[in-house]
Parts: C-alpha cells; sequence; structure tokens
C-alpha cells in the first residue's frame, strides 16, 4: 500500500468563518495505480491533493505514506519525503523564469541530500528529458517554449528524482486539447511502465484517461470504482480533427 | 545542495532587476566609499598634523608659567599675565648639576607691536628670545644671520625677521639686511631673516620678528619676567627623567616645597601628541559614524529590494518548497543574494572611495602639504564585514518571510 488516508478533515478559518473542505475522506492508493480525483471547483479536490502531496496538513484524520506516519514528521522531514518520494505535475507548470530547461528539471536533484556527482545528474536529466521527447530543447529557457512543452518540461522535473508517486493538479488545464492529449499520453505510458500517478481534474474527458475515479463533493467522496471505458490517449488524435 | 547554486541564481536574479540592483548596490557603494574615504582622509590629515608637531622636535620639553592641570590648558593660555617664570629659572635649568640631560635650552617673551618700516605700518607678532633660539627651534637663517649672545646681553637693538614678514614689508626687491625699521618706538637694525617654515602646530615662525630677549623685556616691553621656556634634551628617551629634573629644579628656585603649590607647568612634547591624536581621533570616530548612518540607509533600501524580490518570486518560493527545498534552503537562498548585493556594493565601494582619497592627496601635495596617501588595510576590513553584516541583517527579515511562506498558498500567489 503506498497511500492510505482515514477520516481525512480540512477546516480552513478565513475571518471568523470555519469552512470545512474536507469532512471525513478515507481511501488507500497501491502502487502501480492510475487514480483521477473529481468533482467541480469547491468540492474539495485540490485540498486533498494537497494533504496527499504533503503540502499541507490535516485539521483531523490519518494518513500514511508509505510506511511514514504524516502526522509526526516535522516540515524538514515533509520537505525530504516530497523531495525523494513525490512529483508534481501543477495547471500552471510552474517552470522557473530566466532558466534553462537543464536547470528546471535538475532542481529537484540539487535538493537531493543524496547528492549525485555532476555526470550522473546529466545523464539523469537526459534519460527523462528523452522519456518527454524533449532531449533537443535541453539548453532552450523555458519561457522559448510552447504551453504542452512547458508541461512536459514539468513532467520530466517531476520524475527526474524517480519518485513513487505522480500527483498532477489539472494538468490539461491550461493547455489545448491536442497539447492535452499529448500530456495525457505520455502519463499513460508512464503507468504502463509502473509508475503510480494521482491526477486531479474537472473533466469527465480528462479523468476517462485514469483507470480508477473517485469523485468527490461537498469535501466527501461520493463515488470511488473502475473506469468502465477507459481511454487511450495514442490515438486519439485523428478523433480531434 | 551546493554552495555554487544560491550563488548561481543570485547572479541570475541581480540581472534579471537590472536598475533596481543598481540603486540598491548604489547605496551601498556610497556608504562604503564615505566610510572608507574618511578613514583615510582622517588618517592623513592626522598624519600630517602629528609629522608638524614632530618637526618640531619631540625632543624638547616647554615650561609655562603658572600652575595648570595635567591634561588642560596652562592659566597662561586664559590670557592671564602670569610672572613666576624668570630667566633666571633658566640660566638654573641649563646647569649640568641640576638636569643633566638638557643640552640647550631658549627664553621667550611675546607680544604684538605696529612694525614700520618707511610709510608702511602693520600690527606684528615678536617674540623675544635667545640667541639658542636657533639651535633650540633648529630653524635656520636664509639671509644674513641671527643675533649672538653678545648683542643678547648688551642690549642690541638688532632684529631678526621671519620670512613673511620680510617679504610684507621689503617685498621681492629689497634686501632688508642693514635696513632699520621701527617695532613700537624703538628703532631696530635688520640683521638676518629666517628661512621658510610654514605653520606648525601653535605658532608661526614665518610671521613674527625675532629680537634678543633682554632688548625685548627692558626696552620694548618693560617686564622682567618671560612667558616660555623651551628645553631641548640629549635623548628622547631622557624626557621623562628630565621633566622630573626640571621641576624639582624649579620647585628649589621659587621655594615651593609641595608640589601641589607649583606656580609653573612643565609639558613635554609627547603630551601633546596624545592630546591632538585623542582629538584627531575623536573627530575621525565622529565622522566615521556618520558614514556610518549612510551605510544604514543603505541597508534599509536593500531590505526594500529584498522584499519586492521575495513577492515577485512568491510562487518560485512555494515550487522550491515543494519539490523538497528545507525552510533553511529557501532563507539561506535569499540570504545569500542580500549579501553578494552588499558586498559588490562593498567592493567597488572600497575601489571609489580609494580612489577619492587618493585624488584628495593628489590636489593636497599640489597645494603643498605633506598630505601622505593612506588606506589602511583595516578599513577595508571594516568595510567588507560591515557590508557583509548590513546585507545579512537587512537581509534576514525578507529571508525569513520567504521561508515561512506557506507552500499552497505561494503555489496559489498570483
Amino acid at each position: 500500500m503506498l497511500i492510505s488516508v482515514k477520516n481525512l478533515c480540512k477546516k480552513y478559518l478565513n475571518e471568523g468563518v470555519t469552512t470545512e473542505a474536507l469532512s471525513g475522506v478515507s481511501f488507500s492508493i497501491e502502487k502501480g495505480e492510475f487514480v483521477a480525483i473529481m468533482g467541480p471547483s469547491g468540492s474539495g479536490k485540490s485540498t486533498l491533493m494537497q494533504i496527499i502531496g504533503l503540502l499541507d496538513r490535516p485539521s483531523d484524520g490519518e494518513y500514511f505514506f508509505k510506511v511514514e506516519y504524516i502526522r509526526t514528521l516535522t516540515d524538514d522531514e515533509l520537505a525530504l519525503i516530497r523531495n525523494q518520494n513525490i512529483g508534481f505535475v501543477f495547471q500552471s507548470f510552474n517552470l522557473l523564469p530566466r532558466t534553462t530547461v537543464f536547470e528546471n528539471v535538475e532542481l529537484p536533484l540539487l535538493y537531493d541530500e543524496r547528492s549525485d556527482s555532476r555526470k550522473n545528474i546529466e545523464k539523469r536529466v537526459g534519460e527523462v528529458l528523452e522519456a518527454v521527447s524533449l532531449g533537443h530543447r535541453v539548453n532552450n529557457f523555458s519561457n522559448q517554449l510552447s504551453g504542452g512543452e512547458q508541461q512536459r518540461v514539468a513532467i520530466a522535473r517531476a520524475l527526474v528524482n524517480d519518485p513513487a508517486i505522480i500527483l498532477a493538479d489539472e494538468p490539461t488545464g491550461n493547455l489545448d486539447s491536442k497539447a492535452g492529449l499529448q500530456i495525457m499520453k505520455i502519463l499513460q505510458r508512464l503507468n504502463d511502465e509502473g509508475r503510480t500517478i494521482v491526477m486531479v481534474t474537472h473533466e469527465t474527458y480528462t479523468s476517462e484517461h485514469a483507470k480508477r475515479i473517485i469523485q468527490m463533493l461537498d469535501g466527501k467522496i461520493v463515488a470511488d470504482g473502475a473506469v468502465k471505458k477507459r481511454r487511450i490517449a495514442e490515438g486519439e488524435e485523428r478523433l480531434l480533427k | 545542495m551546493r554552495f555554487s547554486d544560491p550563488l548561481k541564481i543570485s547572479y541570475r536574479n541581480i540581472l534579471a532587476a537590472k536598475v533596481r540592483s543598481f540603486l540598491t548596490i548604489l547605496g551601498i557603494i556610497i556608504g562604503i566609499a564615505s566610510v572608507i574615504i574618511i578613514i583615510a582622509i582622517g588618517t592623513s590629515a592626522q598624519q600630517l598634523i602629528l609629522n608638524q608637531i614632530r618637526g618640531i622636535g619631540s625632543n624638547l620639553i616647554g615650561v609655562l608659567p603658572g600652575a595648570s592641570e595635567e591634561k588642560g590648558p596652562p592659566a597662561g593660555a586664559f590670557g592671564v599675565s602670569i610672572t613666576t617664570l624668570k630667566y633666571a629659572d633658566l640660566q638654573a635649568i641649563l646647569k649640568k648639576q641640576n638636569v643633566p640631560n638638557v643640552v640647550d635650552g631658549a627664553a621667550y617673551v611675546n607680544g604684538n607691536k605696529t612694525a614700520k618700516f618707511q610709510d608702511q605700518s602693520k600690527s606684528t607678532a615678536f617674540t623675544g628670545t635667545t640667541a639658542s633660539y636657533i639651535n633650540v627651534e633648529s630653524a635656520s637663517v636664509a639671509n644674513g644671520r641671527f643675533f649672538t649672545k653678545e648683542e643678547e646681553a648688551d642690549l642690541s637693538r638688532v632684529a631678526v625677521l621671519g620670512s613673511q614678514v620680510a617679504l610684507d614689508f621689503f617685498g621681492t626687491n629689497i634686501d632688508p639686511i642693514g635696513k632699520r625699521f621701527k617695532v613700537g618706538d624703538q628703532s631696530l637694525t635688520v640683521i638676518g631673516v629666517l628661512s621658510s617654515r610654514g605653520s606648525t602646530a601653535f605658532s608661526n615662525q614665518d610671521k613674527s620678528i625675532f629680537i634678543p630677549l633682554f632688548t625685548a623685556q627692558k626696552v620694548v616691553l618693560g617686564i622682567d619676567h618671560i612667558n616660555f621656556l623651551r628645553l631641548k634634551v640629549d635623548d628622547e628617551k631622557n624626557i621623562d627623567r628630565s621633566v622630573a629634573d626640571i621641576k624639582a629644579t624649579l620647585r628649589d628656585q621659587h621655594q615651593i616645597r609641595n608640589s601641589a603649590n607649583d606656580d609653573f607647568t612643565v609639558r613635554d612634547q609627547r603630551a601633546g601628541l596624545d592630546a591632538i591624536t585623542s582629538i584627531t581621533n575623536a573627530i575621525k570616530y565622529f565622522l566615521t559614524a556618520i558614514a556610518a548612518i549612510s551605510l544604514l540607509v543603505g541597508g534599509v533600501g536593500i531590505m526594500n529590494t529584498m522584499l519586492i524580490s521575495v513577492n515577485e518570486r512568491i510562487r518560485e518560493v512555494g515550487l522550491r518548497k515543494a519539490i523538497g527545498a528545507k525552510n533553511s534552503t529557501v532563507m539561506f537562498q535569499f540570504l545569500i543574494e542580500s549579501a553578494v548585493i552588499t558586498l559588490i556594493g562593498g567592493v567597488v565601494g572600497i575601489i571609489f572611495g580609494a580612489l577619492v582619497s587618493f585624488l584628495a592627496a593628489i590636489i593636497m601635495q599640489k597645494l603643498g602639504y605633506q598630505w601622505p596617501f593612506i588606506v589602511t588595510l583595516s578599513s577595508v576590513i571594516l568595510a567588507v564585514v560591515i557590508s557583509t553584516m548590513v546585507g545579512i541583517f537587512f537581509g534576514l527579515y525578507p529571508a525569513r518571510r520567504a521561508a515561512k511562506y506557506n507552500i499552497v498558498e505561494a503555489l496559489r500567489y498570483e
């Protein structure tokens, strides 16, 4: 078992008003799954993603990541787990400005205290850029790339530390359908290779590329099950034309 | 994380906001340059003054009439005429059995009288002194000769002119030697002109007329006391012993049993040097403190720039933390950045400050001062340390702010 949450709650206090973004969420994710967390805005899916990604702490409930009981860990220990076990892909890419593709992708390795030799870093960055078909862009600056290319750089960055899980928050949200499809193609291939992926989306179409959908509404899980007719991104391009 | 990475990031961020970085660095440059300039010019001016005093001779001891506090000014300085010092005191001090290390001494009376030559007249300082003046003061005669012991004893009506006085009354065309001119209502014959010496710490030999002591006392002023004694000691290291011997001799002369009742003051050159050093130091530190205020202002500029930089890069901070940067790593990154800004400012400020000090030295030397160019290593080290400290101190608050940022909010920040 990779992730296990039980009765997860998250309350926000905003100008004296408490809002409950999550109220008693329980599920688990095994290694090798491709899960889509679905729901309209305000359903708590992003909050859930942030807590799973160790970017935020729950107000209540239990969370195990691998064997770690998250509640007792310090901020620095969480940073270490994020660095070595979780790859993030964000809706707005979040590449560093004024920086080359290479420098963006190597970033997680720089914060890794198992610090590698320069040569190994170069080799590893090259590998993951090939995996997203951007080997030829390694020395370009991030702002010289198209949106789809930027998101692929972000995926390469998420992969570079060989994480146990990739968390993608609306990865196609800022992309046109063609570029979005390409991202889904890469995510599906990574999953086929054994990588665990959790993706947040509000689009049914996108969610159908996953293997399992967790449906959320008002901070609760309302449905959790396998995708009945899974879409395969490979070969879908012709449908767009 | 390698140490070179935050440096590389700093370099890139400083370049990314060129104008802002330049203005911030400029603030530090001005602060550091003023510290360097003030310390350099202060040290040079101090050296100039001290050299002038040493030029008089550090093996000299002065005796003034009237008691005084150890470090304070002598009573005579307040314009009170004190008549306790006599020519006989000089004679007693010059006796080998009284003060063995004194090799020579001169007595002085001072005054101001109207000097007249032909149709020119001007109020001029005059000094009545002994023939030993030339030796004691290490003065030299440019033209003619100084008066002799015999002329001194004979109440001869002769005068030796300071170089400026000679120039004022006779210009460059007339040879003053042998000319008669008047001091007060006494007619004197010019027998010599002293070499120009410039202003020393307390008096200007060039602007005075020198006449034999007794002539000044009896003929011009009508007094029998003297204003000042100056004694030359064989070696600087015998100063302390000689001061004690002189005091004992004078107490004997004046029949004083208790040193609390001393009616004279003995000063060696060192006391004067110490006093002037402490005064010039005080001025230097005061000016340095003012320069430090400009550094403080520069530091606030850094804080402002860093806060803007942190605000612009909140998303970047969020991302870095998301992919595993610890709070301390983020903080270190921003601290390095502000330290780099101030260090650049510090180095440029040192170069600029040294350059200005060098130009000042050249100008002062052209004006005829023996003005040394001194930039001390300690002032450079001080400047580097201060500028880096300013960077770290004023970078700390923005850096902590960046490090403490909530990741989720930072990633969402627009």
